[in-house]
């Protein structure tokens, strides 16, 4: 009985190194261990056996059958791996073809501008404002201190409405400063963007309407100093963290001292390129501390507070953001140049 | 204004590269738009000495020269030129030279025989007989004087100056004049300014005031007026020095007397006349406002008709000039001109600029007067050019002048405290250095009180002042701080939070944004089959447009959007999905007494592979993320004349209408040469303000199951789902959890007139398993009425 027991065991364990299956290894199982297998049958006779040999016996006939069974469990891993193997090698594909593109729209170059730069201003605590395109003279104009007789006010430079000199399409984003203050909230730190008229023919780089964004903080004690710390960090955070900014001074009728700000050339990084036209300087925005007058104006006292603003044309930084040649593609909606934003 | 590099010299001492001249006058306010050298473009041009000229052995209008260019062996060069002589000083472009218009010599052989260079005329070198009056008609230049064969010839021609246009800002009309630029450049460097000294000799008999009379009618618009005489006056060409000036300025050299008034413009920022005296009336200037409909031809041969708002100088009876912009040609100096009447006066600004718009002719002394001169500058100019007339030798000065100046403009005192000045900068200047700085403008200050020059009419406060010191002191040394005031929060405001939400959105659902003109032509409402008494008709309209195209405030943004996609279908863009956020513009009444109300709108428009559910879809996903869509309703729209009306949708919120969705018209579409269908929404973003809602509460997770229910019916073609709908939501109850329309379906098995409709109906409790027989009474209910109400044949049952 050993000796067949023995004969079992090596005879499972060479048909079960020729098994090329999962359905062959299965039937090798019913043949060894099945209820009618040989294992069992050779069992069948135990009771024959004389009480000294039966356990011996039961205890190498479990042996066998654990023999069996593990190497029926390590063909098993090996057949299922193989199977596996084969296929993964069936499923192989090219991963070199297109994706299946879920269709995104894409945001107007220029709104992706003003929320840059709207988020860098909440960021230092601006709220956002905003006024009437349609607006009145005196906004526009007088409470700017800017007179009847300036130039500024020709009107080959403004659309007025309706035949009525009192009606105009702003000029500037600087009315909602003057609508700001007349609230008499303070202190104020807004921006204002928005759309802005002035009567230029359309080309290239010029457009009858266009974009600005404005700006406006009054307080006490705010120095030009001040302005200058504001305009260095949202530099910075526009254009990138090793942009330098220079302010020249200018003339704007409604601040005083006011400024230019230029920001080195985030193409070049101001050794001089096309984008800078070689100066190394891109200028970016006027600016300048709130003239009394126009403080006073508004209603406020400008012995008590002072103030700064700024505005800037966002079309122009879009452009130059973007290396856009055209200023009319931002207003022609084709597709193919909005999906590349 | 333009600023010749070696005209500055004669003011201040400045020994700086011209770029970084540049950079320091930028720095301290004067903007700098450009630098040009009219020497730039010409290159290793050298003198040349005239050695011998042989005949050319096989050409009979050529020579063949040698020429001495400074060389160890004198040069050969063979040339057409018949003025040459021997000794002769001569411009020689040498090999590789570069001349006027990009021109480039090259060694070669003229009929056999070697040619190593070109000798020049002034026109090869860029410059016309007026610029170099003694210079040939045809032929080489040559040197009127002695000059060292192989020097550059641009120093000696005066062609190496540095150029620098300056934008001059309107507060500033003092720096329209090269004197205003050194003063600026002296305070820039703190370095002296040197002012021309004006001393007039006036060898000429009698006394101005016996030869001329001036009377102002109008000195509002004419402040001041000088008169100075010249007689024995000699026409002909300025010296080089002159000439080069003002072309170097931009000026083109006319003759003396007219490039003497052309120089103190430019040098004193004065612009002045000449008057043949003798064509003056009893020689009596009369400065008064033109006459309505009167006419003048002036200088440049064009007959003007004046109005009564325009000012003339006349003389008793005609006008002989246009007060500011030009003179008349009824009494320009010509060559037989004897004597000459100088004018040196000063003019109202804006009405110089008003009467020079008017005329179409702007010229150079109405763009000086239109920003305001100093009346106080008229006489340092006059005298200047009668400095200059005697300079030149061409006339004698009469002693006196006529100087009529009714209010004379005194210098103003302001008051001013360091201490401001320092808090409004963020400075901790003294006293002494602020006086020092206001010293460098000419401001006479000590402490508390500023004196300020005529010439600066824009110094009318403190903060004028403190602009004057952060200039100098320099914008860059203010040190940089942050605001250290009340703390503030950045926020938007709702309405910025729900655009920017319809944005992040309407990108999501795949549409591109747009951006259209907020105004344009009256046509788009006949584009639109808008009906002409329309109310979108009315609309806030501009009165100076650039053209019909652009004339009136857009009341419907839809014109836009159907331009935009007309782009794309015209551009082959085989589908597009724009959308727009952009105002409309409704005026409260005409003619405007107010403003108009300025309306937010949502306007999306597509077309491709795309259909008005798709577009429906869009819109539901919209309200869904605003928490409005529960309220939203949708109802068959038949009367919005631009818009399909079997597709199209009104929507609204508790039957208040916020917008509408559809197909566009067929004939619009036709309009807009589209040959797709168009679906387009038009969405009021204040209304959907007003039914937003960003509250949500956590509803528990379903414990229980669902059980569905399938149903389909029959129904009349003009039955709408949404009634459907109202029967199954009302019958169903509180235990209908969702409804879903899964087909609708027309056609082949399907009786005409008829369409076949199915829907899922989810049936949920939260705290139970639903039964079978739970369902089956809302099942009938539903049943029942939709047979009852809508005529439902039900299917499948």
């Amino acid at each position: 009985m050993k000796d067949k027991l023995k004969e079992i065991k090596e005879l499972a364990v060479e048909n079960l190194k020729g098994a090329e299956n999962l359905k062959a290894l299965e039937d090798l199982r019913v043949k060894f261990l099945g209820k009618k297998g040989e294992l069992t049958k050779i069992l069948k006779g135990m009771g024959e056996l004389s009480k000294e040999e039966r356990p011996v016996i039961g205890q190498l006939a479990n042996e066998v059958r654990e023999t069996i069974e593990s190497k029926l469990e390590e063909t098993k891993k090996f057949l299922l791996s193989k199977e596996q193997e084969i296929k993964i090698k069936a499923e192989t594909i090219d991963v070199t073809m297109p994706g299946k593109s879920k269709i995104l729209g894409h945001k107007h170059p220029m709104t992706q501008v003003i929320d840059n730069i709207k988020n860098i201003f909440i960021g230092m605590g601006y709220e956002i404002a905003e006024g009437p395109e349609v607006e009145l003279a005196h906004y526009n104009f007088e409470a700017l201190n800017i007179p009847k007789d300036h130039p500024a006010r020709d009107e080959q430079d403004t659309f007025y409405i309706n035949g009525n000199l009192d009606f105009l399409l702003r000029t500037q984003t600087s009315p909602v400063q003057v609508r700001v203050m007349e609230k008499g909230k303070l202190p104020i730190k807004i921006i204002a963007p928005g759309r802005v008229y002035r009567s230029d023919e359309v080309d290239a780089t010029h457009s009858p309407i266009f974009h600005q964004l404005e700006g406006l903080v009054v307080d006490k004690g705010i120095t030009m100093g001040d302005l200058k710390g504001a305009l260095a960090v949202f530099a910075k955070e526009l254009f990138g963290e090793n942009t330098k900014v220079r302010f020249r001074p200018h003339h704007f009728p409604f601040t005083e001292p006011s400024a230019e700000m230029d920001a080195s050339c985030f193409a070049c990084g101001g050794k001089g390129c096309r984008v800078c036209k070689d100066s190394g300087w891109i200028e970016v925005l006027g600016c300048g501390m709130v003239h009394p007058k126009v403080l006073e104006m508004a209603g406020i006292n400008p012995d008590i507070y002072s103030g700064f603003a700024f505005g800037m044309g966002l079309e122009r930084v879009t452009m130059q953001k973007y290396a856009i040649s055209d200023l009319r593609l931002l207003y022609e909606n084709d597709v193919k140049f909005l999906k590349q934003f | 204004m333009n600023l010749p590099i070696s005209w500055l010299k004669e003011y201040v001492d400045i020994n700086c590269k011209t770029e970084d001249f540049i950079e320091d006058i930028t720095l301290t306010g004067s903007k700098v738009e450009s630098v040009t050298n009219a020497g730039d473009c010409i290159e290793n041009v050298v003198v040349g000495k005239v050695l011998s000229i042989e005949k050319h052995p096989d050409a009979d209008k050529l020579v063949v020269c040698q020429i001495d260019v400074g060389q160890s062996e004198p040069i050969q060069i063979v040339t057409g030129a018949t003025n040459l002589f021997i000794g002769a000083f001569v411009p020689v472009a040498l090999d590789g030279a570069r001349l006027a218009g990009g021109v480039k010599i090259k060694k070669g052989k003229l009929r056999g025989v070697l040619s190593c260079g070109m000798m020049c005329s002034v026109e090869e070198l860029g410059y016309t007989r007026n610029d170099y009056p003694e210079a040939p008609e045809h032929g080489i230049y040559i040197f009127s004087e002695e000059q060292t064969p192989g020097d550059d010839v641009k120093p000696i021609l005066e062609i190496d100056d540095d150029v620098v246009e300056f934008e001059i800002t309107s507060n500033r009309p003092d720096c329209f004049s090269i004197i205003g630029l050194a003063r600026e450049t002296a305070a820039t460097y703190r370095l002296p300014l040197k002012y021309p000294e004006i001393i007039v000799k006036e060898e000429a008999g009698g006394n101005a005031l016996d030869m001329i009379d001036v009377e102002i009618k109008n000195p509002e618009l004419c402040p001041r007026y000088i008169a100075r005489v010249v007689k024995n006056v000699k026409v002909g060409d300025s010296p080089q020095w002159l000439r080069h000036r003002l072309t170097a300025a931009g000026l083109r050299p006319i003759n003396n007397i007219v490039d003497i008034t052309n120089y103190v413009m430019l040098e004193l920022g004065q612009p002045m006349h000449a008057f043949d005296i003798d064509t003056i009336d009893e020689r009596k200037i009369i400065v008064r406002n033109a006459e309505e409909g009167e006419k003048i031809t002036t200088l440049d041969g064009m007959e003007r008709t004046l109005d009564s708002s325009m000012l003339v100088i006349s003389d008793c009876n005609k006008a002989v000039a246009v007060a500011g912009v030009m003179g008349g040609e009824n009494s320009k100096i010509t060559d037989g001109a004897s004597a000459i009447l100088f004018e040196s006066a000063n003019f109202n600004g804006p009405n110089v600029r008003i009467t020079a718009k008017k005329l179409g002719m702007r010229t150079d002394a109405s763009s000086k007067y239109e920003k305001g001169l100093d009346p106080n500058l008229s006489i340092e100019a006059v005298n200047r050019a009668v400095q200059l007339v005697e300079l030149l030798g061409c006339g004698e000065v009469v002693s006196g002048m006529v100087d009529c100046y009714p209010n004379k403009r005194e210098k103003r005192i302001l008051e001013y405290s360091s201490d401001r000045i320092n808090k409004l900068l963020g400075t901790s200047l003294s006293d002494k250095e602020m006086i020092d700085i206001f010293k460098l403008v000419e401001v006479e200050a000590d402490g508390k009180n500023a004196v300020i020059p005529t010439f600066r009419p824009d110094l009318e406060s403190e903060a004028d002042l403190a602009e004057e010191i952060a200039r100098f002191y320099g914008y860059d040394k203010i040190e940089t701080t942050l605001a250290s005031g009340t703390p503030t929060v950045g926020k938007r405001t709702m309405k910025q939070t729900v655009e920017d939400i319809i944005r992040d959105t309407m990108v999501a659902m795949g549409l591109s944004e747009a951006m259209n003109f907020s105004f344009e032509s009256n046509k788009a409402f006949d584009k639109l089959c808008i009906p002409k008494d329309d109310k979108l008709r009315q609309t806030v309209t501009i009165s100076n447009p650039l053209g019909e195209d652009f004339s009136v405030m857009r009341t419907t943004t839809l014109n836009g959007m159907l331009n935009s996609l007309c782009t794309n279908y015209n551009r082959r863009n085989p589908e597009a999905g724009l959308f727009e956020i952009g105002k409309v513009y409704i005026p409260k009444a005409l003619p405007l007494s107010e403003l108009p109300d300025e309306e937010p709108v949502l306007t999306i428009g597509m077309y491709g592979k795309t259909d008005f559910y798709d577009l429906k879809g869009i819109v539901e996903e919209l309200t869904e993320v605003l928490g409005m869509k529960q309220k939203t309703e949708y109802s068959p729209a038949l009367d919005i004349p631009y818009m399909h009306p079997g597709r199209c949708a009104e929507l609204s919120v508790e039957s208040s209408s916020i917008g509408f969705l559809g197909e566009i018209h067929p004939s619009v579409c036709g309009n807009y040469e589209i040959g797709a269908k168009v679906y387009a929404a038009v969405i009021y973003i204040n209304k959907l303000c007003e039914n937003v809602n960003f509250d949500r509460v956590y509803k528990s997770l379903p414990k229980f199951p669902a059980v569905n229910r399938d149903i389909s019916m029959l129904v009349k073609d003009d039955i709408i789902v949404k009634d459907i709908e109202n029967i199954i939501k009302e019958k169903g109850g509180k235990l209908v959890e969702s409804i879903q329309l899964f087909d609708v379906y027309k056609g082949k098995q399907i009786q005409d007139g008829f369409k076949s409709v199915a829907y899922n109906i989810s049936f949920r409790a939260a705290d139970r398993t639903l039964t079978d027989d739970e369902i089956a009474s809302p099942m009938k209910k539903i049943l029942k009425e939709l047979e009852e109400k809508l005529g439902a044949q039900l299917r499948d049952k």
